[in-house]
């Protein structure tokens, strides 16, 4: 009996073996051989393009849908729940005014307050940019459509499809490539730290990083257009751009080569960067050096001042803001008062949101995520180089930097602190409420005491 | 995207909501979003915590005041309902919408509105807004702006204006009459967008 069983045993075999070759042999011819090269089939941009016509019939038929089960299509709105009123404190109070009569304190001024607390309970700006962007069309993850419900067979079936390609084909292929990155990576510096130093050293560090980093860049499949590239930062720089999620660093570092900043991590992490550091000189920090500001702008500086060493590269927000808006850049990296190049990156959230919730998940949850997404596609725009002017202190050169980077990516320029993920609100913010509040006031019944 | 029934279904007691509080299915969809959004464990009630987390809330005078608004004495959860409840005092004023007689009042009445500031001022809640709970307020509002003495002579004249009894107190009643000519339904509504 189970002789009869032999000959399928070997001609599975075969098959896989087969298989595995002609995947291996694709693999390399389609991927790894350009990433060496930088250059590219084109075949991103055509997945790309299809994903959009089929996003587009899937929104159509999930309206038709809706429409024949005579249900209301809940259509987020990205603008907000409430109509606030961008109406200032001083002309509400004077509104309140019974006319003619003098500007004192009434009772009735606590409603303005109350109102505009209410307001913010309802919808305010801040938690929105912390909470991953609502769309207005479903790209086919569960995951970004609140409220998954069957509105045809024939959708569903589609989003099964779906599923089936994401996680059966692209995921296991996607880890094959981070981890062939990863592991080039890490090996290749090492060899190119044998190296003496000098120009051959740097030329061959150079060509392993971006050789790397497009290797990972394809593992993500993230598909980058770069504007400007005449901007691109030099040596002697700092790069600054705004953060949304750990693969900013990748996209960046793809296209360029630059010196990493970072705190020294243990485990896989600590050994990319102990490779990566044999290579090209990075800038890694020990956990206790990080709160002495000093020596953080001390190295920084000291890099800077040595132009054979690449630009740094940071981002001025400290955590990951989910790509609506800028928040408020820390002023470290503005005062060491060198040539600084802001560049915007904007996700396009249809195919994949790249945020990074670090509350909700973990890096490796994250990176699952993203791998099992269709695509990242954004766009890299490089700024011409600012630098500070005179009369210019750091925090208003951070927010000339900022407001132009939130400018050219179309994200909302944000006064807040991305610290307030965590933090609580400055005392500061309230005290500037009160003082408007007073001089409405007091300042009025000056004017009455004098006249 | 998706259609509303699904979400509403999950919601318990979804149509008295909306017929107590005339909010439509659209806006208590919203409102169920937002409040998972600030019930940030996903315990299924927001505690004060959760709403001292909004910072633009914060950064408001009398912040801490509102979020006991939504608090009653002793409770320390807000659950769904109560959030929307309370929320209600802010819609707009119905204007075609038949009074009927015999119908309790609705939640954003003129009269629920102005009940709803009276309890800002009035934290005891004994009914009455004392010199007090008067001064607190303004301290609240006006900070470190202002000296006691202007602070003293501001809560004075309020309540020599507004009380009308001579109980050194201001009750609803006379908080009522002292805003007889303000424009309620325009300050104290927030516009839902549809």
């Amino acid at each position: 009996m189970e002789s009869y069983l032999f000959p399928f045993d070997s001609l599975i075999c075969m098959l896989l073996g087969i298989s595995f070759t002609v995947l291996f042999t694709l693999l390399l011819v389609f991927i790894i051989v350009p990433a060496i090269f930088g250059v590219s089939f084109g075949i991103r941009r055509l997945y790309m393009k299809s994903l959009i016509k089929l996003f587009e019939w899937a929104t159509l038929r999930m309206e038709r849908g809706a429409k024949e089960k005579n249900q209301h299509l809940y259509k987020p709105y990205s603008n907000g729940i409430i109509a606030k009123e961008p109406v200032s404190l001083e002309q509400e109070i004077q509104d309140m005014r019974r006319g003619g009569a003098e500007p004192e304190f009434d009772m009735s001024d606590i409603f303005y307050f109350c109102r505009r607390g209410v307001e913010s309970i309802v919808d305010d700006e801040v938690t929105k940019r912390f909470t991953a962007e609502e769309l207005e069309s479903w790209n086919l993850l569960t995951r970004s459509n609140y409220n998954f419900h069957h509105i045809s067979t024939r959708l569903t079936a589609l989003w099964g499809v779906g599923v089936l390609i994401r996680y059966g084909f692209l995921l296991p292929l996607r880890v094959t490539l981070a981890f062939t990155g990863v592991g080039l990576l890490v090996v290749l510096t090492s060899i190119v730290g044998l190296f003496p130093n000098g120009r051959m050293k740097n030329y061959l560090s150079d060509k392993v990083h971006l050789m790397c980093y497009r290797i990972c860049v394809r593992a993500l499949t993230a598909i980058i257009t770069y504007h400007d590239s005449e901007n691109k930062p030099k040596n002697g720089g700092i790069c600054v751009a705004n953060h949304t999620s750990p693969i900013d660093v990748i996209i960046l570092a793809s296209d360029g080569c630059y010196a990493m900043v970072g705190q020294v991590h243990g485990g896989l992490m600590g050994v990319i960067q102990r490779a990566m550091v044999k290579a090209c000189p990075h800038i890694w920090f020990e956990r206790s050096e990080v709160k002495d500001r000093h020596l953080v702008a001390k190295r920084l500086s000291d890099h800077i001042a040595d132009k054979s060493k690449l630009p740094i590269l940071i981002f001025p927000e400290g955590t990951c803001i989910n790509n609506t808006s800028v928040m408020m850049f820390k002023k470290g990296s503005f005062e060491i008062g060198c040539r600084v190049y802001p560049v915007a990156i904007k996700y396009d959230p249809r195919f994949g949101d790249a945020f990074w919730n670090s509350s909700k998940f973990g890096m490796v949850n994250y990176l699952l995520r993203m791998m099992s997404s269709w695509a990242i596609v954004c766009s890299v725009w490089y700024l011409p180089p600012m630098s500070r002017m005179e009369g210019e202190d750091a925090v208003q050169f951070a927010n000339r930097v900022k407001a132009a980077i939130a400018r050219k990516g179309g994200l909302a320029d944000l006064l807040w602190d991305g610290g307030l993920k965590r933090g609580k609100v400055k005392e500061v913010f309230k005290e500037e409420q009160q003082k408007l509040y007073s001089k409405v006031l007091v300042g009025s019944s000056e004017d009455c005491s004098r006249s | 995207m998706g259609s509303t029934n699904s979400t509403l279904l999950k919601i318990p007691n979804v149509e008295v909501l909306m017929q107590e509080t005339g909010f439509s299915p659209a806006h208590i969809i919203r409102l169920h979003d937002r409040f998972k959004a600030l019930d940030k464990e996903g315990r299924g009630h927001l505690c004060p915590q959760d709403f001292g987390a909004i910072k633009e809330l914060a950064m408001n005078p009398i912040g801490d005041r509102i979020i006991g608004a939504f608090f009653s004495p002793g409770k320390e959860m807000v659950d769904f309902h109560t959030f929307v409840k309370i929320l209600a005092h802010f819609r707009p004023v119905d204007k075609d919408r038949p009074k009927e007689p015999n119908s309790p009042e609705l939640i954003n009445s003129r009269s629920n509105k102005l009940k709803f500031a009276f309890q800002l001022y009035d934290q005891d809640k004994d009914g009455k807004i004392s010199r007090d709970e008067l001064l607190k307020v303004l301290r609240a509002m006006l900070g470190m702006q202002v000296t006691e003495e202007q602070l003293e002579s501001i809560a004075d004249r309020t309540i020599q204006e507004a009380d009308l009894d001579r109980d050194d107190a201001i009750s609803f009643e006379e908080f009522r009459k002292s805003l007889e000519k303000v424009n309620i339904d325009h300050k104290m509504s927030i516009r839902f967008l549809r």
